[in-house]
Formats: structure tokens, C-alpha cells, sequence
């Protein structure tokens, strides 16, 4: 089978959370997902979002392997699942993730003239009353509190007490996550509805919104935490890949916005017999190469074959011999899963950074690009090397120390290449590669471009003009809109997703008058308020109404009155 | 009068029913959610939501025994009168306090949980409160009618429970409810109410009760073809090959 699978290149990060809020622009800018993140960027070391997910010895998310060799969900099998299902006893609570909050802007407008400034006071999404501000998606950005939070990222346990803490002193990197859609998820397998599948041509995994009734198994099954619970709708949302873009041929809306352009997304054509198999071996460590073994050689014309008769099209296969991220995973042998000892088999993968190498190299004064000098470092910082073995190997250096030496080695090969120096042939041969190999390995991290970093093969032209986000299809009149009220918010038939994200917004952004008369039911979620009008619940009852009238009185008429002059 | 409780009345909200849940589960498959507030609130939920369901669970079990099955066959098994209302007569008690209690502390935490009590719907509270009335009179009919025998005997299962299978049969028997002691009266009108709520609330949640996951496979894969793509309907000359 065929999988959309992406690769990160850590090194690039900075951090910037631009990935982050796109996605939440374009995917979860509703009421009821104020707090979801299909994509969050955390600072590692740190506690994640929501907090300490890591630890599933408290969430119990994901797969464990039984005694007797089988392959069993940790929070138990279908007769638990099912005896529990009135309260889910491992549900993140809100205070797990933060609660959500706006600002009551009006008082910074509305207030009379004071000795004191006024203040807009945060206000609760959840209640509507005043609220602290204790927490938020990325409260330990950057170290932030590093000394009281950090301290307590679980992959430290063990290590903590030689892990120093002071902000100058410690290691830090980035990690962005969005959903792994995993070969093998045990949010799928959670599920007591069957709604949440696997899509089979291109193996992202979806909600279906209309069979999902709330149970919030899946919540718990997932280990990354990565399916949210929408309190409004009662239904589970999870990250798409942006299906509607991929389709397309548009790479995902967090790859497209990427300032570092440090996200790859390719096929990546597996074996779905061995998946279990695979997802059963031994040893946690035994894991990423298990996984491996899983993916086929596109370039194998047994493979090729195989792949043409399973029904997967030519240009999906010339599509997986191009791909980066497979390059990335097998052919140099540099990307890694997270947490593969969760038995999910993850396709997100991970290039390492090696920045916290060369960052101590460089500000001890010595040469970091220097290949001895490096690998002597990769060999002496044992620390931030087994943190990103906990990470990424299940706690296996070996893997690890094996990128980190071939980053390296890239490293101190490219400088003579660059200071039009003769390359030094023994350099790649020190971690097993060809000159040709690493300098391509160099073009795919340093220079690709757009085209070679996304290889997304388009679904097939014949179904096309009915695919979401090109919307040739009738705009808008067939969808019933969202009746809301009486049966409880988000009743009635759903929006397409591209015309409720894309339309909605723009016409929204772009239109003269109020839409809807300015009445938007529910919350507000400040991130998709166009600055046009009041909506219900933006301010506390009893202010005056903000809606201008019509009468040729009041702000209305003064604008209009500007803009035609 | 008693046509009007006894037939029309109940046809009525059967129908609603019925028909309610059809046009639901068409219109609004996406609404269709337990909406659980356990985001919100765990602790009293983790106590409350299951004795109420599993109290529940007890009690439509209870009615079942009790309205759908004759004493004849219970005769017929061996099962006296006496060992007969000793069972339903403790299992019922169990189950209502479990089903009751449970429901106190669900619509105290309803009440007082500021994020539960701001996500609560109109429809939720009109269906709480029959819920209530419903469970009140049925523990009513259990404790002051069988037990302590306030306002004489009655025996349901020659009346209430006759009526009940004329009424499943389509061939319903006013009569036999017109006798019957105004508690009983009362909980079957309120019962019928809820009834014709029930299409429109969140109760939908207990019909897809998800049995159906103990015999799937752990992983669903799905075709992107299997549905029409997109949410809209294709346009006339539009449709797909095959459709």
C-alpha cells in the first residue's frame, strides 16, 4: 500500500510556531476547538502539549506487547473499553491541555477617562468569567520556567539529576508535531464506533464526523495525544494531512508556511501484511529498524509490480521512486520515528538536530566543523544524545550517534566543497557513504526546492472537479448550513471543510455588511473575528449593542461617509 | 378521555418515535453525539455517569421482564408470585436508587461546574426534567405500590403490562389502564413524553451503542472512493460512473 508520510528536519527549526498558526487559521479556528492544535511546536526539553503526554504509564495510550507475543491496546481490550465507556477513566481533563480565553476588549474603548489605564481582562471561553491565565499550548517555550517545568519532561527521568537546568547551560531544540498517521493506529483501534479509518490509497487517517458519537476513546488510545475532543460539536477532530490540499497536489498547510522549509512530504509504498508483524518484535530498540524493513524499495521492479497490481497508479509509483522522504528514511538512513516504542508505527519522521552539538563545540571555542572534533563531541555528550535516543530509538544510542556522525560528517565535507577545496574522500567513507551519496544527501537538506522537498501525487483527474479544495463543484448551494440551536451546536448537515475554512473566511474578511447580521452563535474565537461587528458572547451582557444601525446615524454612516470621500 | 391517554396519545408519541429518530439519523447524522462534558469535569462524572447507566441499564432490563413477558410464562419456568415480586421488587430498588442517585449528583454537577452548565441546551433541560419525573414515578410505583401497598394491591402484570403488549399488538385495550393506580398512570403518560423527546435530545447516543466493536477488526481502512466525493450531491450529468 501507499503512505503520505513527512519528515522533519530538526535542525531547521527556529521555532517560529508559524506552522502552528496557520493550521489552527485554516483548521481549527471554530468554537469548540479553541484549544486544539493539529500542529504545536514544543520546546524540548519540556513538557509537551498537553502536558506529559509522554507518560503513558498515567495516559495509557498506545500498544504494549502481552507476555504471550500479542500485540494488545495498554488501556485494555474491547470488553474494558466498552465497561468504561460511560467515563473514560483516562481522558485529559481541560486543565491537561488550558483552558481557552479571549480578552474583553470592549472595556479598552468603552472606559471613561481614568487616572489608570483600563485593562482588557482575560475571559474564560468555557464559563465567560474572568479568568487567570495559567497555562497555554506552549507555556515553556523557549526554557520558559525551565528550572520548574522542564525538570519535569518525562524522557528526564533517570537523567535529571545530571541534566542542568540553568537556562545558559542546558541543551534545547524544537519538536513541531502534527498526527503521525500511523501504519498501525491505535486511536482506530479505540474507537468503539469505527469511525476513525485509515484511508487505504494514501494511508492518511481520518474521522468520519458523521459516525463518530463521542465516546473519546480515541482520545486516550492515541499515545502523541494528537486526536482532540471539540467540547461544542461532542465529536473527535484529528489533523487531515490537509486531505483537501494533498489531493491536489498542494503540499499540507504547516509543509506550504514552513520558514525553515524543513518539512518533506513523499509516498512511501509498504508492506500492510507485515505491518503487524512488525509492530510485534521483542525489543522496544528493535522497533525503528522493524519499521523499516517495512517500507519497499520503489526503485525494485518486484515492488513496482506488486504495487501496479495492488491498483496503485503509475504515477503514484513514479511518484514514490522520487520521493524525498523515503530517501531521507532508507536510502541515507537519517530520518527517525518518535517514539516507535509505542508500537504504532509512526510516518512522521525526525532528522535529529545536531545543533546542540555544534552549538557547545563552538561556544567552547573549538572548530565546529571540524569532522574529529565533532564526532569526538557526539561521543562526549552523552546527555543530549540519549534524550534524543529516548525520543526517537525507544533509548537506543547506536541509531542516534549514527545520524548525528552523518550530519557531521555532511558538516565538515561541504566546508572543504564550499571553500573550493579538494572533498576529502575519507569523511563520508568514516559513516559508511559514497562522496556522491552525501552531496546528494546535502542538496536534499540544504538546497531542494519546492518540487523535490513535495513530491504529492494528485488523486486521478477523472474525479477531480469533485475534490474539496478545488471546489469547481457547485459552491455553496446544495450544503444545508449549519443549523444550530436545538439539537445542540453544529447540528445539522456539515460544511464541506474546504468551502467552510476558505469561503466562510473570505467572505467573511471581505464583506461590506455584517455577514449573518453581524450574529455569530456560539463562542468567538478572536483568530476568525473579522473586526466587522459584535457577535453574541464577545462582550458580557449589558453593553450597548456595537452593531451599527441602519438609519444613517452612528459609525456606519461616518465610515461610509469617509470612504466615499 | 381514556382513548385519548390510552391510544391516541400513546400512538402519537410512538410515532414520533419512530419517525423522529428516521429523519434524525438522515438530517442530522453529525449531531448525533453522547456530547459529553468530561472535558470539562471529571471527578463528580467519573462517580455519577456510571451509576446512573449502569442503574439504567437495570431498569430497562427490569421493564422488559415486566412488561413484555406474561405471567404465564414465568408460571410456566417455575417462578411463583412471591419469588416474582421479591426479585422485582429488590432488583427494581437497586437499580432505581443506582439509576437516581447517579442522576442527582449528573445534574448537580450540571448545575454547579461552570463550563457543563454553560454548554447545557434547552432541549437538555426539558429532557432532564422528564428523565426525572419519569424515574421519580417509576421508584414511586415500586416503593409505595409494591411494597408498602398504599392505596390497595395492585398487580401490574394483569394490568399495566396487558395493556402494554395490546398496545405493541396494535390492538389496544383502554380498559385495562383506566383501573390501574394513578402512580402507574402517571409514570406510563410521562414515559410516552419521553418517548417523543427522545429523537430530539441526546438520548440518541444510546442507539448506536457500539457492540458492533467487539467483533470488527482493530484497524478500519476506507477507501476514499466508497463515498461520493466532496459533501454535496453530484450535479445532474455530473454523476460519477457507476453510481
Amino acid at each position: 500500500m501507499a503512505q503520505l508520510a513527512m519528515v522533519m528536519n530538526l535542525d531547521k527549526c527556529i521555532g517560529c510556531h508559524t506552522c502552528s498558526v496557520t493550521c489552527k487559521q485554516a483548521w481549527t479556528n471554530r468554537a469548540g476547538t479553541e484549544y486544539v492544535w493539529f500542529n504545536n511546536v514544543e520546546t524540548r526539553p519540556g513538557l509537551g502539549y498537553p502536558r506529559t503526554y509522554e507518560n503513558q504509564q498515567e495516559w495509557q495510550g498506545g500498544w504494549i506487547r502481552k507476555a504471550n507475543g500479542r500485540l494488545a491496546l495498554r488501556s485494555g481490550g474491547r470488553f474494558k473499553k466498552l465497561l468504561t465507556i460511560f467515563s473514560n477513566p483516562k481522558l485529559p481533563s481541560i486543565q491537561d491541555y488550558y483552558e481557552p480565553w479571549t480578552y474583553d476588549y470592549e472595556t479598552l474603548t468603552n472606559s471613561p477617562a481614568t487616572d489608570t489605564f483600563p485593562v482588557a481582562r482575560p475571559k474564560s471561553l468555557l464559563t465567560g468569567k474572568d479568568m487567570n491565565v495559567e497555562w497555554s499550548a506552549n507555556w515553556d517555550d523557549n526554557l520558559g520556567g525551565s528550572r520548574e517545568h522542564a525538570a519535569r519532561d518525562v524522557l528526564l527521568a533517570g537523567i535529571e539529576d545530571r541534566v542542568r537546568m540553568e537556562f545558559e547551560k542546558t541543551f534545547m531544540f524544537y519538536l513541531p508535531r502534527i498526527c503521525e498517521h500511523c501504519l498501525n493506529p491505535s486511536c482506530a483501534a479505540s474507537c468503539p464506533s469505527g469511525a476513525i479509518y485509515k484511508r487505504s490509497e494514501d494511508g492518511i487517517v481520518l474521522v468520519d464526523q458523521d459516525r463518530c458519537r463521542g465516546w473519546r476513546m480515541c482520545v486516550s488510545g492515541c499515545p502523541y495525544k494528537k486526536i482532540y475532543f471539540n467540547h461544542k460539536t461532542g465529536k473527535a477532530e484529528k489533523c487531515t494531512f490537509c486531505y483537501p490540499r494533498v489531493e491536489v497536489g498542494l503540499p499540507t498547510v504547516c509543509s506550504e508556511t514552513c520558514v525553515g522549509r524543513l518539512r518533506y512530504i513523499g509516498l512511501v509504498l509498504y508492506d500492510a501484511d507485515r505491518v503487524l508483524e512488525a509492530a510485534t518484535v521483542a525489543e522496544d530498540s528493535d522497533l525503528y529498524e522493524a519499521q523499516r524493513s517495512v517500507f519497499l524499495d520503489p526503485e525494485d521492479p518486484a515492488v513496482q509490480a506488486a504495487a501496479e497490481a495492488a491498483g496503485i497508479p503509475g504515477d503514484w509509483i513514479e511518484a514514490a521512486r522520487r520521493s524525498p522522504v523515503y530517501a531521507l528514511i532508507n536510502r541515507y538512513r537519517v530520518a527517525l520515528p518518535l517514539h516507535p516504542e509505542y508500537r504504532t508505527l509512526p510516518m512522521v519522521w525526525y532528522i535529529p538536530p545536531l545543533s546542540p552539538v555544534v552549538d557547545i563545540m563552538r561556544e567552547t571555542g573549538h572548530d565546529a566543523e571540524d569532522r574529529g572534533n565533532l564526532f569526538a563531541a557526539i561521543d562526549a555528550l552523552r546527555i543530549p544524545v540519549e534524550y534524543l535516543a529516548k525520543l526517537f530509538t525507544a533509548g537506543d544510542v547506536a541509531p542516534v550517534e549514527n545520524v548525528l556522525r552523518k550530519l557531521a560528517a555532511m558538516r565538515s565535507y561541504m566546508r572543504d566543497l564550499n571553500l573550493g577545496r579538494e572533498g576529502d574522500a575519507s569523511i563520508p567513507a568514516s559513516v559508511g557513504m559514497s562522496e556522491q551519496d552525501l552531496y546528494e544527501m546535502f542538496r536534499l537538506l540544504a538546497l531542494a526546492k519546492y518540487d523535490e522537498r513535495y513530491v504529492i501525487p494528485t488523486a486521478h483527474a477523472e474525479q477531480a472537479h469533485a475534490l474539496e479544495e478545488l471546489a469547481t463543484d457547485c459552491p455553496v448551494s446544495s450544503y444545508g448550513g449549519g443549523q444550530t440551536g436545538t439539537l445542540g451546536e453544529g447540528s445539522g448537515k456539515p460544511l464541506p471543510v474546504a468551502v467552510e475554512n476558505f469561503r466562510m473566511l473570505q467572505e467573511r474578511q471581505t464583506s461590506d455588511q455584517p455577514v449573518e447580521g453581524g450574529r455569530v452563535t456560539g463562542r468567538v474565537n478572536l483568530l476568525s473575528w473579522d473586526g466587522r461587528s459584535a457577535p453574541d458572547g464577545l462582550f458580557p451582557p449589558g453593553a450597548p449593542p456595537r452593531v451599527p444601525r441602519r438609519d444613517g446615524d452612528g459609525p456606519q454612516a461616518a465610515r461610509d461617509g469617509r470612504e466615499g470621500s | 378521555m381514556s382513548l385519548f391517554l390510552w391510544v391516541i396519545f400513546p400512538y402519537l408519541c410512538l410515532a414520533v418515535f419512530v419517525v423522529g429518530h428516521a429523519w434524525r439519523y438522515r438530517y442530522d447524522a453529525f449531531g448525533w453525539t453522547t456530547r459529553s462534558s468530561q472535558l470539562y469535569e471529571d471527578r463528580l462524572l467519573r462517580l455519577g455517569s456510571p451509576l446512573f447507566h449502569f442503574g439504567m441499564l437495570g431498569v430497562v432490563g427490569g421493564h422488559v421482564i415486566g412488561l413484555l413477558i406474561p405471567r404465564s410464562w414465568t408460571d410456566a419456568v417455575g417462578i411463583d408470585e412471591h419469588r416474582y415480586h421479591l426479585g422485582a421488587v429488590i432488583g427494581g430498588l437497586i437499580a432505581g436508587v443506582m439509576a437516581l442517585v447517579g442522576l442527582a449528583i449528573l445534574v448537580y454537577r450540571r448545575r454547579t461546574v461552570g463550563p457543563v452548565f454553560s454548554a447545557t441546551t434547552a432541549m437538555d433541560k426539558v429532557m432532564y426534567l422528564v428523565l426525572t419525573v419519569v424515574i421519580t414515578l417509576g421508584m414511586w410505583n415500586t416503593i409505595a405500590g409494591s411494597t408498602l401497598n398504599l392505596g390497595g394491591e395492585y398487580d401490574y402484570r394483569e394490568g399495566v403490562s396487558v395493556w402494554y403488549r395490546s398496545f405493541l399488538a396494535f390492538q389496544p385495550d383502554a380498559s385495562l389502564m383506566t383501573q390501574a393506580p394513578i402512580g402507574f398512570k402517571l409514570h406510563a403518560l410521562a414515559a410516552f413524553a419521553l418517548f417523543a423527546l427522545w429523537p430530539f435530545t441526546r438520548l440518541v447516543h444510546v442507539f448506536s451503542a457500539p457492540v458492533g466493536y467487539l467483533t470488527r477488526p482493530y484497524i478500519v481502512y476506507r477507501s476514499r472512493d466508497v463515498r461520493p466525493l466532496g459533501t454535496s450531491a453530484a450535479r445532474r450529468g455530473w454523476e460519477r460512473v457507476g453510481s
